[in-house]
């Protein structure tokens, strides 16, 4: 029994001071009801995706069933760091799947903005380990940076490559009416910029974000019946890696996403060859750049490589991050997953307007948790 | 508990291998080795996620070792700011096992992946609870 997206929505991302967690969970919702024509007694269930320390409400699965009028159907929350978004829809997918529900609303949702940026490097330097990182001032950046100083080092990675990441990402997102940021960059306007972790500069960084986008999944009979044009689920996979980067073989890849990838392909039956448009986590420029390899898009070491060719652009070898990417979007890190998956749907409907991949059949997302403890690889299909 | 605020505080001495910071205290570095199958922890650990073991015995560390990774932060997070910009090693050490701390003594920009650094006890503050405790130097 396959599983299909039916509706999908995604709201607008940027410095939401204008609305609670709630009432931001509310646009994508009521739009993917429109989407699919459904109405809410027809959900069985709203799972959540979503990161909850950021928010001032405690346990906001309750807050918004009770906003979007989803009870007394279950919901609860799911969390996986900036991966929560993808744990959600794996969750969804699960319960389909097992016949445990027909149809499920999966909601990706993040307010961060209520906290200050040094207040969020704080909360997510605790991504890494506590108590033998953090107590030294460990940052997001810091991490992703050290990644990029060792990536550097095994295969000459250049500063100018992540530059280029940023530039695709910004040129691409201005293309995206819901992204946080709708302009293009220069190559020196991204090398130029303010350090923030060396070496990876403020372009280098995708910026804290508000956000929502929501799914809704159903089974297979259902899906037909709803939808014209339904997108299955070809594969949903995931793995784990260690907290600590003190316990890693390597860092200049995700142990989690090469695993999660290499279960991806075998679920979808495909090879990284057959993937038309991809969404990966470029939380940072360096993070696209190891995505590339982790995904087998290029060889390892070839990530610098494959952007300086522009083959990870459109009319390249794989179009990534056609949408933007965290880059240019913004990351809220609950709606993150969701909001790829958002991205993949629309382009194998063949609704991206201008960054259409003419033809796109096959699409895949690629959503890490943390600095890679979780690695959450989707592939779509029409 | 230590862990008042998100800073500098390190909560080693409120877990199950709270020996290591009263041997930092006396400036030994200590890491810990599974009694069952030999595997080898630092950081120090209570439990063998090999063999499942909990009998572990302490040997000491020499803190020698070589840069794996380094980055210095210019955007510090809260608890961290009167100090930015600072910089973190990460170093394989000789007797197995990794290490993250902060480097001094010596400049970003003459750093080098694969040269040999030490990590040398130190308290920072004189208090009651033990405050972070090695660094890394040439």
């Amino acid at each position: 029994m396959k599983v299909g997206i039916v509706g999908i929505g995604h709201g607008r991302f940027g410095r939401r001071d204008d609305c609670t967690v709630q009432e931001l969970a509310f646009e994508p919702f009521k739009e993917a009801l429109e989407d699919c024509e459904l109405e809410k007694k027809d959900i069985d269930a709203t799972v959540i995706g979503s990161s909850p320390e950021y928010h001032k409400q405690r346990s906001i699965s309750g807050v918004i069933a009770e906003y979007l009028g989803m009870n007394p159907q279950p919901t609860w929350l799911t969390e996986a760091a900036c991966a929560s978004g993808s744990a959600a829809i794996r969750t969804a997918y699960g319960l389909i799947k097992g016949g445990v529900h027909d149809v499920v609303a999966v909601l990706g949702v993040q307010k961060m903005l209520e906290l200050s940026t040094p207040e969020i490097l704080a909360l997510m330097g605790r991504v890494g380990d506590v108590q033998w990182e953090s107590i030294f001032g460990t940052t997001f950046p810091g991490y992703y940076a050290m990644y990029a100083n060792r990536h550097m080092y095994e295969y000459g990675t250049k500063p100018e490559h992540l530059a280029m990441v940023a530039v695709k990402n910004h040129e691409y997102g201005a293309m995206n009416p819901k992204a946080l940021f709708q302009k293009a960059i220069t190559l020196d306007k991204a090398m130029k910029s303010e350090m923030v972790a060396y070496p990876l500069r403020l372009f280098d960084c995708c910026a804290n974000a508000d956000g929502a986008a929501c799914l809704i999944l159903a089974n297979e009979e259902k899906a037909k019946k709803i939808s014209d044009t339904p997108v299955w689920i070809a594969a949903s996979a995931t793995a784990s890696a260690t907290m600590s980067i003190l316990r890693r073989e390597t860092l200049t890849s995700l142990p989690s996403a090469v695993e999660a990838s290499r279960q991806a392909y075998k679920m979808a039956g495909i090879g990284p060859n057959d993937v038309d448009v991809a969404d990966v986590h470029d939380c940072f420029t360096i993070a696209e750049i190891m995505a590339y390899e982790d995904l087998g898009f290029c060889e390892k070491g070839k990530g610098g490589k494959f952007i300086e060719e522009g083959q990870s652009k459109i009319g390249g070898k794989i179009p990534i991050n056609v949408d933007g990417g965290l880059k240019s979007k913004g990351h809220p890190v609950g709606a993150t997953g969701t909001s790829m998956a958002v991205e993949m749907v629309k382009q194998l409907r063949g609704e991206a307007g201008k960054r259409q991949i003419s033809g796109a059949e096959v699409g895949l997302t690629h959503n890490v948790g943390g600095i890679g403890q979780y690695c959450f690889v989707h592939v779509f299909r029409r | 508990m230590a862990f008042k605020i998100f800073g500098k505080v390190n909560f080693t001495p409120y877990t199950k291998v709270e020996r290591f910071a009263e041997e930092l205290r006396d400036n030994k570095l200590m890491g810990t080795k599974c009694k069952k199958c030999g595997e080898v922890y630092f950081p120090p650990r209570a439990d063998c996620t090999k063999c499942m073991s909990d009998e572990m015995e302490w040997r000491s560390y020499s803190g020698r070792g070589k840069l794996v990774t380094f980055t210095t932060i210019h955007a510090a997070p809260t608890g961290f700011d009167d100090i930015a910009p600072y910089t973190i090693g990460v170093v394989d050490l000789e007797e197995g096992g990794r290490l993250l701390a902060w480097v001094e003594g010596i400049k970003p920009e003459e750093l080098k992946i694969g040269m040999e650094l030490r990590a040398i006890p130190q308290i920072m503050e004189d208090v009651e609870e033990l405050k972070v405790v090695y660094v890394l130097r040439k």
